[in-house]
């Protein structure tokens, strides 16, 4: 496939990116709009809950799909949503701790800890969400310049924070054995994840065989 | 046979309800009478009734009506209001009829409302067999006729950490078991649910062992408490609440109370439990609210109430045996309760 280049910052550009902000923002609306609405159920935190940690999955998922997408299609421009995307993933993780930490626990710090502590998939939810935080930290054009090449070493957490995220959501609904949405989660997220493998296998490959 | 109930079936008061609570409806009751009858006679059924609240002065009050839903075309199910009720508000008939775990259904909350339609309560038997005098078939139609109805309004705990006050019709599930005459080696019970691929859509995932199976021991089975439920806000039972027939334990986790029941056996020895064979870490036989056993994956100190404890409310502390403690207590005495889960 042919490499083909978009003006970088042009107007069609400007509008897609907007486009996909609204988007990605839309989930957010509804989560907050929906219990004020009394459209959220019988149970508002647990919607919140679920749905802030769905979201926070997807967003992970079309993250990391940008770069198998841009070997894919030979058009660079997908990686230049990742930074959003990825920003947007911490958002929704934030929304999820958050909801947890506030609507669940209301900040009985003792009852956290327990928790963290007791529960495998609350523990690995954690850590997971602690693994986050450098990467959002660290999204600055400043960040990115300062840290060179470790940039993009820190940055492979995310490839352990993936499957951390799919085992607390695995290990949160073991008690019904119902995996069914898990694992749509865990295929999308091994299919993005060995497509690197693929790709990187093959450079390998290519790199050590004579040209022709 | 050990059959061993509460020596004191009138529920303590103070235990169901707070005690001003419980005085303030006795003085609405005392009031009720005296509208009817007339000034000249209130002063002294007022004087009388927040001191001595005695059974007659109840029974001489004119029923309070039971509560209904709002769906008009529900077949409405008559009865009395019960001693044993809380005064807690109940939950709304929307939340108690559209949030439910009935798993025969599907897994999500509103599968059941969605596909429980297709539950077919006509005609409807409950066999009942093992350690009794005769194996024998109930009817539906004998059950509805079988023992007074009753209106229970009962605090109802689920395991999953939320709870509900549900106006329940039925009766005392043992008015059942003196009929079906248990032999002296019945010291358990097992329940069990229709199973019915035609009409239940969610037996198709592996979620459980089906048929759903649970299980009681025997004097919890012949506690007062223990109804066998035929209705709900004056009406009969919705089918995503386990029509036409179900079980209601109200001190224990809401999975305990068996929907849809078609056969009830009678044991020597405690049965396994559907929940048992699928996460044995996880739900015990006796399965007791108890707030001072976490589940493994969340704590149970605390629950979140439908409709009440809404978006920004904190969730309120769980009470022991779902706060039928008073009643229930002396079945376990001796019992070391964080072990037997």
């Amino acid at each position: 496939m042919r490499a083909r280049s978009h003006p970088t910052g042009g107007a069609w550009w400007r509008s897609a990116r907007a486009l996909v902000f609204v988007c990605a923002l839309a989930p957010a609306l509804r989560l907050v709009l929906w219990p004020v609405f009394d459209l959220a159920g019988a149970n508002p935190v647990e919607f919140v809950t679920r749905s802030s940690g769905t979201w926070t999955l997807v967003m992970l998922c079309l993250t990391l799909a940008l770069s198998p997408l841009r070997r894919l299609t030979g058009w660079s421009e997908w990686i230049r949503l990742r930074r959003m995307l990825g920003l947007f993933t911490f958002f929704y993780a934030v929304l999820h701790v958050l909801t947890w930490l506030w609507l669940d626990q209301w900040f009985d710090l003792v009852g956290m800890v327990r928790d963290i502590i007791d529960r495998p998939f609350i523990t690995v939810g954690f850590v997971a969400f602690l693994l986050m935080i450098p990467l959002a930290a660290t999204s600055t054009d400043a960040m990115i310049r300062r840290l060179g090449r470790r940039w993009g070493q820190l940055h492979r957490l995310i490839y352990l924070i993936a499957p951390l995220a799919i085992l607390h959501y695995l290990w949160h609904k073991s008690g019904k054995n119902d995996y069914a949405e898990v694992s749509i989660y865990a295929a999308v997220l091994g299919v993005l994840l060995g497509l690197r493998v693929l790709f990187r296998w093959r450079r390998r490959a290519s790199a050590h065989s004579p040209r022709s | 046979m050990l059959i061993r109930i509460s020596d004191t079936t009138e529920p303590n008061g103070s235990e169901i309800t707070s005690e001003r609570a419980y005085f303030n409806r006795r003085r609405w009751l005392a009031s009720t009478v005296a509208g009817l009858a007339g000034s000249a006679t209130s002063a002294s059924v007022l004087g009388a009734a927040p001191g001595a609240p005695d059974a007659k002065s109840v029974a001489a009050a004119p029923a309070r009506k039971i509560l209904q839903g709002d769906d008009p075309k529900a077949q409405r199910l008559a009865a009395t209001p019960s001693e044993l009720s809380t005064i807690e508000r109940p939950t709304s008939y929307k939340w108690v009829t559209t949030y439910n775990n009935f798993y025969e259904f599907g897994t999500d909350k509103d599968d059941p409302p969605r596909h429980a339609h297709r539950l077919r309560v006509r005609p409807w038997t409950i066999e009942v067999e093992g350690a009794v005098a005769r194996s024998r078939t109930f009817d539906i139609e004998e059950l509805l006729r079988m023992a007074p109805l009753e209106e229970r309004i009962y605090r109802m705990r689920c395991v999953e950490g939320w709870s509900m006050v549900i106006p329940w019709i039925g009766f005392p599930l043992s008015e059942l078991i003196r009929r079906a005459e248990p032999t002296g080696s019945a010291k358990y019970l097992e329940f069990i649910t229709l199973a019915d691929p035609k009409q239940m859509p969610g037996l198709r995932s592996p979620v459980i062992e089906w048929p759903y199976t649970e299980g009681l021991r025997m004097d919890e089975a012949m506690h007062p408490l223990t109804l066998l439920t035929l209705g709900l806000y004056g009406q009969v039972l919705p089918n995503q609440n386990g029509a036409p027939v179900r079980l209601v334990v109200p001190w224990k986790y809401g999975f305990k109370s068996s929907k849809s029941l078609v056969k009830i056996r009678f044991l020597d020895k405690q049965p396994v439990t559907s929940w048992m064979k699928s996460s044995p870490t996880e739900y015990g036989f006796y399965s007791n609210v108890n707030p001072g056993v976490d589940h493994p994956r969340w704590s149970q100190a605390s629950e979140r109430r439908i409709g009440e404890d809404g978006f920004m409310a904190r969730k309120r502390p769980t009470l022991m045996f779902n706060g039928y403690g008073a009643q229930v207590a002396s079945l376990y005495s001796g019992m070391d309760l964080t072990r037997f889960i």
